[in-house]
């Protein structure tokens, strides 16, 4: 199986890598729009500021490239952030996948970033089979998408928001798989069987 | 609900783990792969590798040891010491470092803090403050607890947050290495001013101090060493008696 990670100026691409070898896959990092297209699956990692991020990407077309794939794809934290239609995070508009605007955590009652683990309350769709509800994930983010009809699993940061979603072949989680232990790593190779 | 973090941190010289006492009499306790491995796998919820030489001696960034403990793990782990430019933090986050912390360099450059978040997200960023109280004054030092600077607890956590900290981690210097229980005042205080999580470090020595230090000191996550490097307290029991004392704990 071809993987691919979209190679781009954002965070972790050496940890979802790592994370992929650990599963005994040999991932390909890269922008080159062949590789990308001819991939079986396709990782959109992700972290960073959305405007500076999607510009990159803009620059380079891998906007409208992730929004045309037809192999399953997994965009990961910002990922799923740029995946939206709008985030409030320097008022950017993104990629347009999920027809979600993406809000900043309110100010005042609890700390932000929402960092640290915390439990996936409800689940559903291919990726989150029913016992990984209550599973602990890992999360560091500021802005967060809402609960919305394309939400695949819902965690409480002081109002309930979407820890991941799915439309047709495009899944994304705003938690970190590659960092979230064992429920992290059942995820990923589901994300890889589908 | 988010759970409160039990982070080990590893204090690495010359690529093995070590824990000091007061910050002195070093003590070889083990490879640093292997260590986070295990602690991985005993439940821990983070970890912080700090390279201790690396800020007085102007070691080399130890790059190649993140690299190998980033395949290993599947937790977060935040690595520091001696990252006195964005280029350090940069190498650290390409080889799959989740965080970076800066202390010292902060202090002596404070706009390194704007340059790291500004590059690479807040959550990038931790702003490590050692502090010893002493004349009714929380004092910031530098050099790993060698030198005292003019600057204060707790407006110095705010600078650093108004520049783009993700994270607080405070070490009181009068609780290291005494196992007597962390400042759960100054934490408390710490907390409250900021908005940002704080990472308290500093004087575990009993599983009552992490109630203590969650409770009263409002702290988001703990950190400790020998107390998990002796297996004086084994990461699952620790885990077991917060649960059982109603601390929300993955």
């Amino acid at each position: 199986m071809k993987v691919a990670i979209i190679k781009y100026n954002a965070g972790n691409i050496r940890s979802v890598d790592h994370a992929l070898k650990r599963l005994g896959v040999e991932a390909a990092i890269t922008d080159d729009p062949g590789t990308l297209m001819g991939a079986d699956r396709v990782i959109f990692p992700g972290v960073g500021e959305a405007g500076s991020t999607m510009k990159y990407l803009k620059e380079r077309e891998l906007d409208t490239l992730v929004k045309g794939l037809t192999a399953p794809v997994l965009g990961i934290c910002l990922g799923q952030q740029l995946m939206c239609s709008w985030s409030e995070e320097g008022d950017t508009s993104c990629i347009g996948i999920f027809d979600q605007a993406v809000r900043r955590f309110p100010e005042g009652e609890l700390k932000v970033p929402h960092m640290g683990w915390n439990s996936l309350d409800r689940v559903n769709g291919e990726l989150f089979p029913a016992y990984l509800k209550d599973s602990y994930v890992y999360f560091v983010h500021s802005y967060y998408v809402p609960v919305c009809e394309d939400t695949a699993a819902e965690t409480s940061y002081m109002l309930p928001f979407s820890a991941a979603m799915q439309k047709d072949n495009f899944y994304a989680t705003q938690f970190h798989p590659e960092k979230s232990g064992d429920p992290g790593e059942l995820i990923l190779k589901l994300f890889l069987s589908l | 609900m988010l759970a409160k973090r039990i982070i080990p941190c590893l204090d690495i010289r010359d690529g093995k783990t070590v824990k000091g006492i007061n910050f002195e009499n070093v003590v070889d306790v083990g490879d640093p792969v292997e260590l986070g491995a295990k602690y991985a796998h005993d439940g821990a919820d983070e970890l912080v590798y700090l390279d201790i030489t690396a800020t007085h001696e102007g070691r080399k960034l130890f790059a190649d040891l993140v690299r190998r403990i980033s395949e290993q793990l599947n937790i977060p782990f935040t690595v520091g010491g001696g990252i006195d430019r964005v280029e350090d933090a940069e190498l650290l986050l390409s080889a799959g470092a989740d965080k970076v912390s800066v202390n010292s360099s902060a202090v002596r450059d404070p706009e390194l803090v704007d340059r790291i978040s500004g590059g690479f997200g807040n959550q990038f960023i931790v702003v490590a403050i050692d502090a010893q109280w002493k004349d009714d004054r929380w004092t910031v030092f530098v050099n790993g607890g060698r030198i005292p600077t003019d600057r204060e607890l707790f407006s110095w956590a705010r600078e650093v947050q108004e520049r783009g900290a993700g994270e607080i981690l405070f070490t009181s210097m009068n609780h290291d290495g005494t196992k007597n229980g962390f400042a759960c005042d100054a934490l408390r205080e710490l907390s409250q001013q900021l908005s940002i999580p704080v990472i308290a470090s500093g004087g575990a020595g009993k599983k009552e101090h992490f109630v203590e230090v969650f409770e009263q000191g409002m702290a988001d996550a703990a950190l400790a060493a020998s107390i998990f490097h002796y297996n004086e307290i084994p990461v699952p029991e620790l885990k077991n008696y917060l649960k059982k004392n109603n601390i929300i704990i993955r």
